[in-house]
């Protein structure tokens, strides 16, 4: 349960570059992405992604443990989009609220299409970084205040052991006499006080690592960085690489005639 | 700054400290913390400052560290209608007197002290061993270049130099991650280093780790201690002077009694160990377990088998599901521990001990029926269960609790009620049961007067008491504890000890997982140690009985 | 009192201030974290009602939605400084992030409208309010920026939705904002005050102050 916040032994070439250049180009391709529903531009942009994976470390069976929730999630988003999208083209099914239609069932099939393709790069782009990169960069190449990156970096820390903690506090609870079992009812309430004692640890623990933070001279307007936030040439690399995906996703669209401007489609 | 240089001796100048007439009020109380303090410590000086609890120990640690707040909540929202310019209401934070290191207020020489307190967790700060050390040194603005030599110099003095420096800090133990705590200091070159309890949640090796890096780190850099805790044989051969604090008054001076140890422990050894400090050599007066363990009036027949664990194998983890490919079969975690067998048995003693990850606590849960095995069974027999079925991980939240009752190491993680009467009644009335024994239980654990309070604002002691007192309330035949004795003070842990030994006595099982040999040689019965997990033999288990200890009345 | 500190603490005073200490950050930080944590318990149960709910009536979803807004009105009512709303959802949705989410990177802007969606309600109170009504105000204003942002942004899930269902969508989570968000913030606000680890901020009286003033 206690995962690991560090990336050792990921020897990847993306697993260097900088954190603030991948996530660039992780924005770029999501936001072109976002600016049309059809499933030429997703699926474009999808097979590239999944190209990209041994350059981030990753392989199909790792992704798949990581990521099947995602795909869940995308289908029933698809769904969603399928039934209650406004109906155009043939009616396939009229059942009251729900109705799917040849135009809804495309714009389904290119929302989850899409969804992937948005989610993908976002895993991507985690699992070859280090949110302690993640957080130089900000602090050092974004400058972002310092305090705030750093005191949210400190406390993500404490997730794995935060994780942990509602385990137990669910077991010592159990043992009063507080049920996970039970009607709908009762497990909310054993969850809600579950969820009451992890916040009164959070609060306890996040105070005394405050302190221990102040006391090591944090918190002054300025410091200085041990270890430089750099960029690289590998950097540009990336970030032309997100412009070139960003950028062949759209053109595809547009010559396959499907590039389908999410504003223009509403009505 | 001070002078940048490579080698810690020449760049660390000892601090001294100077109190006079010194207090502090926290924010929102309407009692000061401390005051009157008048106290001169010479730079170089090794302090262990001992006192009661109330007596403002940490107070005063935080305040030379330069942590204690500016008095400003920013309560900018408060619907105090008295305002910032009424100056000292109870709302704010309150300082009077003086309180300099090196002439200067601890908070304008940021970084002149360094602090470490008891929760190991949140001694660490970064992920990366070392970004954790050099932490300190980067917000001090120290060149970067001049960061990294610290770093290693740092590791090296409290022995985790072989570690790499990528080494993720949550692998640490909790020694280890005290120890790293003291790296990130050192690497600040801190005249003064403060101690606030900082072996309380550790086990003896770790104590014993940490107590000689602070020894080594002293020796070389010469800087100033302070340190506060209540096991002074830990520290009393490295410090060179006592101060005893007392809870402030108007009148009366902070400082109750001020000189080298021996001469303190001499002259106060009695008003010391009534505190509930542990002086060396003294273990507090319990009461000694009955000759036999069949006691007459007992609850069940003394020595009946209650519950059996064999070939047991234990984890945390539940299974996971194997996916799609694997056809979605629940793969068993890993183990902690396995091979263990033991049986609990009504009015003895089952203490159980190893070192770090050895699975002892793990292994005391999954036997009291809140963890399922990994393999291997627990069963309870007829005498326990009455009825209820064999696997107590099986059992309803309401029947566990009437068989079997966990404590759990920290209290905070048991309390589910605002009020401290209404978390003795819980169990009770849960059971549609009348609470005919919480009074006994109140009046026994002296938590009488605590009733209307809420619980988690209860003093280490009192918490302790508490949730041994929830528990029991439910009439549990079996007790298992985590680590009870762990942080208590000498009364505390005296007041535990025998009322444990009365309830052996009284036909109740107990289970306890513990570093504290004292407290098992009280308890007597049957001791199970586990092996660390890299020494396992086939069998990782040995067991060993042992008479109950005989200790002074 | 020396006279540097008695200088130095009548200037804090004075300033009394809308600067963020060290201990705000990272309690604000960490219940965001917790907050998280305590969702992803919760959405693991939480999912058996969900994805039958989704595939029945999409909109409906928002009526979970207040779930994720927690930290914004929590990480408020108990740092009590302009921008926590803010901070704490945006916080949270670094976490959603890096445990892995189904909206990308999208996540940190619906983060940073929900925790708009809070802060506007408290900024209008001048941040001097912290009572239920107002609460449940903020948890409102944070569920319908999100209703907003899943109905009307690109990137939104909803879309493509037609009208009615994106009406019925943000009707939804506004409602849930209020109730999840805001109405249980409050309450564990009092809570946490009641058991003292409240002491060294602003909202160390919660449990005593008005309901509705």
């Amino acid at each position: 349960m206690r995962q690991e916040l560090t990336l050792r032994g990921n020897q990847a070439v993306l697993a260097r570059a900088n954190p603030l250049a991948k996530f660039t180009a992780v924005t770029l391709i999501t936001m072109v992405l976002a600016l049309s529903i059809d499933w030429v531009s997703a699926s474009v942009a999808l097979a590239f992604e999944l190209a990209l994976l041994p350059l981030a470390g990753l392989t199909l069976g790792l992704l798949w443990q990581r990521g099947w929730p995602l795909i869940l999630a995308a289908a029933l988003g698809g769904w969603s989009t399928t039934i209650l999208a406004p109906d155009s083209g043939q009616i396939l099914l009229d059942a009251r609220i729900w109705s799917i239609s040849e135009g809804s069932l495309e714009l389904g099939l290119g929302f989850m299409l899409r969804g992937l393709a948005i989610a993908l790069p976002a895993v991507l782009l985690m699992s070859c970084t280090d949110p302690t990169d993640l957080a130089d960069a900000l602090a050092q190449k974004a400058r972002l205040p310092h305090r705030f990156v750093l005191g949210t970096l400190a406390a993500l820390r404490l997730v794995g052991l935060m994780a942990e903690e509602w385990q137990t506090i669910g077991m010592a609870r159990h043992a009063r006499g507080v049920g996970s079992h039970g009607n709908p009812l009762q497990r909310l309430r054993a969850t809600l006080g579950q969820s009451f004692g992890l916040l009164v640890q959070a609060v306890r623990r996040a105070s005394r690592l405050a302190v221990t933070m102040e006391a090591r001279g944090f918190g002054n307007a300025r410091r200085t960085w041990a270890r430089a936030s750099v960029f690289t040439g590998l950097d540009a690399w990336v970030v032309l690489g997100g412009l070139l995906i960003a950028g062949t996703a759209v053109a595809s669209a547009l010559a396959a005639g499907t590039w389908n401007m999410v504003f223009l489609s509403q009505q | 700054m001070p002078a940048h240089s490579t080698s810690a001796g020449a760049g660390v100048r000892p601090a001294s400290i100077t109190a006079r007439g010194w207090g502090w009020r926290h924010a929102g109380r309407s009692r000061p913390a401390i005051s009157g303090l008048d106290l001169d410590i010479r730079a170089g000086e090794r302090v262990l400052l001992l006192g009661p609890s109330g007596a403002g120990k940490s107070t005063l640690l935080h305040a030379l560290a330069g942590v204690l707040g500016d008095g400003s909540a920013g309560d900018i929202g408060t619907v105090s209608g008295a305002g910032p310019a009424a100056g000292g209401t109870a709302e704010d934070a309150d300082e009077t007197g003086s309180l300099l290191i090196d002439g200067v207020p601890p908070r304008a020489g940021r970084g002149r002290a360094g602090l470490m307190q008891q929760d190991p967790e949140t001694q660490v700060v970064l992920s990366r061993l070392g970004d954790d050390v050099a932490f300190g040194a980067e917000n001090l603005s120290v060149p970067p270049a001049e960061i990294w030599p610290r770093v290693a110099e740092a590791l090296d003095d409290v022995g985790l130099g072989r570690l790499p420096l990528d080494h993720p800090t949550s692998a640490l133990s909790g020694g280890q991650k005290q120890r790293l705590a003291l790296a990130g200091i050192l690497a600040m070159r801190p005249g003064l280093i403060l101690l606030d309890e900082p072996t309380a949640n550790l086990d003896p090796a770790g104590v014993l780790d940490v107590r000689d890096a602070v020894g080594r780190t002293l020796d070389k850099t010469g800087a100033t201690l302070v340190v506060v805790e209540h096991r002074v044989s830990v520290w009393k051969d490295l410090v060179d002077r006592i101060v005893v604090l007392q809870p402030g008054s108007a009148t009366d001076s902070a400082v109750l009694i001020d000189g080298p140890p021996d001469q303190v422990l001499a002259q106060a050894r009695d008003m010391l160990t009534a505190a509930g400090v542990w002086v060396p050599g003294y273990v507090p007066a319990t009461r000694a377990r009955a000759g036999q363990p069949a006691g007459p009036g007992g609850a069940g027949t003394a020595g009946q088998l209650l519950l059996a664990a064999e070939d047991l194998a234990v984890s945390r983890e539940r299974p996971r599901r194997a996916g799609l490919r694997g056809g979605f079969r629940p793969v068993p975690p890993e183990p902690v521990q396995s091979g263990i067998a033991a049986q609990v048995r009504a009015g003895e003693a089952l203490t159980i001990t190893g070192p770090n990850g050895s699975g002892k606590s793990t292994f005391a849960l999954t036997l009291a029926g809140l963890l399922a095995p990994v393999s291997g069974t627990v069963s309870a027999t007829y005498d326990l269960s009455a009825g209820a079925g064999i696997d107590p991980y099986r059992w309803k939240a309401q029947q566990l609790i009437s068989r079997i009752g966990t404590v759990f190491q920290e209290p905070e993680h048991q309390f589910v009620t605002g009020r401290v009467l209404d978390e003795l009644m819980f169990g009770p009335k849960h059971l549609g049961r009348g609470g005919d024994r919480v009074d006994e239980l109140l009046e026994r654990l002296r938590l009488t007067e605590l009733v209307d309070a809420n619980p988690y604002t209860l003093s280490g002691g009192e918490k302790r008491r508490l949730s041994v007192a929830t528990v029991l309330a439910a009439h549990p035949q079996v007790l298992v504890l985590d680590e009870p004795t762990f942080g208590q003070d000498a009364n505390t842990w005296a007041e535990l000890a025998s009322f444990l030994s009365e309830l052996l006595d009284s036909g109740t099982a107990v289970v306890s997982v513990t570093h504290d040999a004292e407290f098992s040689d009280v308890l007597g019965g049957t001791r199970l140690s586990l092996r660390a997990p890299e020494q396992q033999t086939p069998h990782g288990v040995e067991m060993r009985r042992r008479e109950p200890g005989r200790v002074a009345p | 009192m020396t006279e540097t500190s008695a200088a130095a603490a009548h200037q804090a005073r004075t300033r009394r201030s809308y600067n963020w200490r060290v201990v705000d950050i990272v309690v604000a930080a960490l219940i965001a974290v917790a907050g998280g944590v305590i969702f992803w318990a919760w959405s693991q149960g939480a999912n058996l009602v969900s994805a039958p709910v989704n595939a029945f009536y999409p909109p409906l979803t928002g009526l979970y939605a207040g779930g994720w807004m927690i930290p914004a009105v929590l990480g408020m009512l108990i740092i009590r400084k302009p921008g926590a709303a803010l901070f704490c959802e945006a916080v949270a949705a670094t976490g959603e992030l890096i445990m892995g989410s189904q909206y990308g990177t999208t996540v940190l802007i619906s983060g940073v409208l929900q925790g708009l969606g809070a802060e506007l309600v408290f900024a209008a109170f001048a941040y001097r309010k912290f009572n239920l009504p107002v609460s449940l105000l903020a948890g409102a204003g944070a569920g319908l920026f999100c209703g907003l942002n899943d109905s009307f942004l690109p990137w939104g899930w909803n879309i493509a939705y037609a009208g009615g269902d994106k009406l019925a969508y943000i009707i939804f989570t506004a409602l849930s904002g209020a109730v999840i968000a805001g109405g249980l913030s409050w309450l564990a606000t009092r809570g946490l005050a009641r058991t003292g680890v409240l002491s060294s901020f602003a909202s160390r009286k919660a449990a005593t102050e008005p309901v509705f003033s």
